[in-house]
């Protein structure tokens, strides 16, 4: 195909741009492990509050490995527990569900971030490098209640 | 055949009632949808204003959602299609009773699906995931409007087909090309959604099966939910390559490549819905990572219009005087409210291009996921790069297709800069309150004043003044278009497409091998979701019943 010059450098210059994004995922997916996030394990919804995977809720549990595991359960209009109480500095991993509708569960200004489906455990690990007063929101509709769905994480210094 | 619009025998004339009324509904979709998203704007700023209720709220974003992204464009689409059809074909319409039963079947589904959502029975927005539960209607209608759709599908085919009989050895026109794309795309997109409707939503909303599945429900609307984008994308390039450039007097750059982008939608449209799914639970790590590069790849078709169309735009500007670097760009008929139109949605799109970069990046998307980035996102896309270019382009057939003039001309020439304006006010503002983590969809942004959700106040106020902006702006179109339906009759000037720079002869030929181009796109849709859903399939889940919070 006979292609205008100009036109031609153009279509180089943006399969290069999009070759650079691709190899940046590409490349720190095979080099630093940043695969999308996800966690595929199933749970019943009507029975999350006697789950043993599910108690004791927001109440961080120490590890082998040294991580803080906090589970809470998203439920109209509310997370269970509301409000929780993390150090900073350490690997934190949140385990959630929800028992009726799907929420969703955002640390305001952070990348903490995930979808909580019924019948579904969300899973991710996270550190908060600084101690503060995060808002916790619920960002998928969920209801008339939806935008009173909030919480807090409260990040202590450890020193 | 020659065609002139005012002629009932011709090809044209046999498709305007048609088209007329599809655009009809259409407009008058979009009218109410836009009075629903005024009363979102302003009660996002938190005004204390009368009637403000949580509801009415939600159902008001239901309302605007389906009316927006869902009727008026599809609506649209179906009635400038069979403009394109006619004019570039040339040819007289066959399958006449399927095109009307098939308007009726959509018109009578959007009747239904809006009645439910204003009785307050399916607040479930646009998106309705499961396990929220709207009143049987909802999905009934929704899946009639699809119903129509296909069968408006058909006829446009089978229009292409007689013509490619008629005409062995000629390459499709390029606007009908682009259409043909937007029809794969669309039929491919819409496997997904009707298997959710079928299979999960319909018969779990009528008390058949007691349990749904949300994470396969979210993966089969995901299939459709991302080639429908690209359903309301492909028509306006058809806009952008077939009638941009003869409006504005000069000629297409580049015919091949345009076909060349039309084809790559066609292959890469479908296989990306994953990186709308990348906070979900229940989906794994790696087909996320294969969706995340086709949609990185899907891209590129954009990034070569940006040069054809600018560069056409310039070739206009010179034939007309322009002298320069940019001197051209003066000298273009701003005043021609399609030219103005396109152009400002253009640069609107080049926000949302970028954007629609960073969202595909799952490290980035993490920060953005639900928040008001995504609206702010995609009101640079549909609602501009779409919803703007099908404002002007209705300033342009409309008038042909009544044989009426253009009533209340002034406001016409205003309301694609009232749009641009009000569109950079609402959707800067709500795109920086989602970096700071303001869901999207919620009625009260206040969060008990959280510190976090008092800094993103003001934001929230610049917001609301462009949403009154874009309101205004709405409210011109809509009467325009009303004044024109019963304005003065004129004898209408012809509908011109563009003619290419330099004749293509047989360049690009071989994209318009439609059967294998299908063929090729089906294959990666295969493979793209088959094996994901087949996989979660093998899970052991459990179903979750029904809620109406509303």
């Amino acid at each position: 195909m006979n292609i205008d010059l100009y036109e031609r450098i153009w279509m180089w210059a943006a399969a290069a741009i999009i070759a650079l994004f691709v190899a940046v995922i590409g490349l720190s997916t095979v080099a630093y492990g940043l695969h999308p996030p996800s966690h595929v394990e199933t749970i019943e919804p009507s029975k999350v509050f006697t789950d043993p995977r599910f108690t004791p809720l927001g109440q961080p549990i120490t590890l082998p490995d040294g991580t803080l595991e906090v589970r809470i359960v998203a439920l109209m209009f509310a997370f269970a527990p509301n409000e929780v109480r993390v150090p900073a500095g350490r690997p934190i991993r949140f385990r959630m569900t929800s028992v009726d509708v799907t929420h969703g569960f955002m640390i305001a200004g952070t990348n903490a971030n995930t979808m909580l489906m019924p019948g579904y455990i969300s899973q991710f690990t996270t550190v908060f490098p600084r101690a503060g007063d995060y808002l916790l929101v619920c960002h998928e509709f969920c209801g008339n209640g939806h935008h009173v769905m909030s919480g807090r994480i409260i990040v202590e210094d450890t020193k | 055949m020659t065609v002139t619009a005012a002629g009932r025998t011709t090809g044209a004339g046999s498709f305007a009632r048609l088209a007329v009324a599809n655009i009809g509904v259409a407009v008058a979709a979009f009218g109410v949808a836009s009075a629903m998203a005024i009363m979102q704007a302003l009660s996002r700023a938190n005004l204390d204003l009368p009637f403000r209720s949580a509801g009415l709220y939600y159902m008001s974003v239901t309302a605007h959602g389906t009316l927006m992204a869902l009727v008026f464009t599809t609506f649209f689409i179906m009635g400038f299609g069979y403009v394109v059809a006619g004019h570039s074909l040339g040819a007289a319409l066959a399958m006449r009773r399927t095109a009307w039963l098939s308007f009726w079947i959509a018109a009578a589904g959007t009747v239904a699906t809006v009645a439910v959502i204003l009785a307050g029975k399916a607040t479930v927005l646009y998106t309705f995931y499961p396990p929220l539960k709207a009143h049987p209607l909802f999905y009934i209608g929704l899946t009639l409007v699809v119903v129509g759709s296909w069968g408006w599908a058909l006829v446009m085919l089978r229009a292409l087909s007689v013509w490619r009989r008629a005409n062995a050895g000629r390459m499709i026109p390029l606007s009908m090309y682009g259409y043909a794309a937007t029809i794969i795309v669309w039929l491919l997109a819409t496997i997904g959604v009707a298997a959710e409707m079928l299979l999960q939503l319909i018969p779990w909303s009528l008390g058949w099966s007691p349990t749904i599945d949300p994470v396969l429900a979210r993966m089969l609307f995901w299939w459709f939910g991302h080639p429908l984008v690209y359903f309301w994308l492909l028509p306006a390039y058809v806009v952008w390559y077939g009638l941009l450039p003869a409006a504005a007097g000069g000629k297409l750059f580049s015919e091949p490549l345009g076909r060349l982008v039309f084809a790559m939608f066609v292959l890469l449209s479908t296989p990306v819905g994953f990186h709308h799914q990348f906070m979900d639970p229940g989906v794994s790590s790696s087909w996320k990572l294969f969706h995340t590069f086709n949609t990185l790849l899907i891209l590129y078709p954009s990034f070569v219009t940006a040069f054809t169309i600018i560069a056409s735009l310039e070739i206009a500007g010179r034939m007309r005087g322009g002298q320069g670097m940019f001197g051209w760009i003066r000298r273009l008929p701003w005043g021609d409210p399609l030219v103005s139109s396109v152009i400002l949605s253009m640069v609107l799109f080049a926000i949302g291009g970028w954007g629609g970069a960073i969202n595909a990046s799952f490290g980035m998307n993490a920060v953005i996921h639900n928040t008001s980035w995504v609206p702010g996102h995609f009101h640079t896309t549909v609602g501009s790069a779409s919803a703007l270019t099908f404002m002007g382009t209705c300033y342009l057939v409309v008038p042909n297709l009544l044989g009426r003039r253009l009533e209340l001309a002034p406001m016409a020439r205003v309301q694609p800069w009232l749009w641009f304006l009000g569109m950079l006010l609402f959707s800067i503002p709500t795109h920086l309150t989602g970096l700071m983590g303001l869901p999207r969809r919620v009625f009260d942004p206040s969060y008990g004043d959280h510190p976090t959700a008092v800094s993103w106040r003001w934001l929230t106020d610049v917001s609301a003044v462009g949403g009154i902006v874009l309101f205004a702006s709405a409210l011109f179109f809509v009467l325009v278009m009303l004044f024109t339906l019963f304005g003065p009759r004129v004898p209408p000037a012809p509908l011109e497409f563009s003619q290419p720079l330099e004749d293509p002869g047989p360049k690009g030929a071989y994209l318009d091998r439609l059967g294998l181009l299908t063929a090729a796109a089906v294959l990666l849709v295969a493979a793209a979701y088959g094996y994901p859903i087949w996989q979660h399939l093998q899970l052991a889940r459990f179903g979750s019943p029904g809620f109406s919070p509303f």
